[in-house]
């Protein structure tokens, strides 16, 4: 085992255990803090990828901006003062859904001969990845901006209070 | 180095994890955050086929862009409609909410 699958798996068993923490914890803050933790581990999951750029891109766009929206609907809303829905009925079949899910895709994933250099990580240059976004996806692109500025405006006009109706 | 099954099996394991968490969990706020996790796995099965099957076309690379940008959009909305959700119906418990149910 080489140094580089050493620190895969300990990133992974971090990510895991965040996820864990998200999906099990009783106290909805405490899910939210492991959710910023499953988070980060991503981000250092995308830079073994050697994907620098969408590494920090998560951390600014989900450590920051996404955990901080989830914290602060958490303070609005109140929901540590309400009693917390035990989620009991549908565990079992949540459970055997997730299970069988998990267990295809793992199937797959090891049983298929993936075509190429499996081992093998090519990296991709900051210069390249900006050439093709802002050339050959330029049109995605924009259409990303204006989803973006939709639901802008779409979550304004949803949560502000209602004084004059 | 380590080999491309890696990556897959950790994305599949925290997809799973999300998936458990919207089938299993009753707080809107709860099930918003496991859509996250599953957005995440998404986005390391895109960037894991970019760099290790197709370098020279890195389009898992732009994709893991936009998925990262719609779900900024789509937990700024989600959250807002929650607020809403509270303000009216004082709950955010997603069995609660069956107005549309006979």
């Amino acid at each position: 085992m080489t140094y580089e699958e050493g620190i895969f798996y300990v990133v992974a068993v971090v990510t895991v255990a965040g996820a864990l923490g998200v999906v099990l914890a009783r106290s909805v803050v405490h899910a939210a803090l492991f959710l910023i933790l499953a988070l980060l581990s991503v981000a250092a999951v995308f830079i073994l990828l050697s994907a620098e750029f969408l590494a920090i891109v998560q951390v600014l766009i989900y450590g920051g901006a996404v955990t901080i929206l989830v914290l602060f609907a958490m303070m609005l809303t109140r929901v540590r003062d309400l009693p917390q829905p035990s989620d009991g009925a549908q565990r079992p079949f949540a459970a055997l859904a997730a299970g069988a899910f998990l267990g295809i895709s793992v199937l797959a994933a090891v049983a298929t001969d993936w075509p190429g250099e499996t081992e093998k990580i090519t990296v991709v240059t900051l210069n390249e990845l900006g050439e093709a976004l802002f050339r050959t996806w330029a049109i995605p692109f924009e259409i990303a901006s204006l989803v973006l500025l939709v639901a802008l405006i779409g979550g304004i006009i949803l949560a502000r209070s209602e004084e004059g109706e | 180095m380590i080999p491309i099954e890696n990556f897959l099996v950790l994305s599949a394991i925290l997809f799973s994890l999300g998936m458990y968490g919207v089938l299993a969990r009753r707080s809107a706020i709860l099930i918003i955050m496991s859509v996250e996790l599953m957005l995440q796995a998404v986005s390391i099965n895109f960037i894991a086929f970019a760099v290790f099957l197709y370098p020279d076309q890195f389009r898992g690379l732009i994709f893991a862009i936009f998925v990262i940008t719609i779900a900024a959009a789509e937990v700024g909305l989600a959250l807002a409609i929650v607020l809403r959700l509270f303000r009216n119906r004082a709950t955010a418990n997603v069995d609660e909410v069956d107005i549309l149910k006979w």
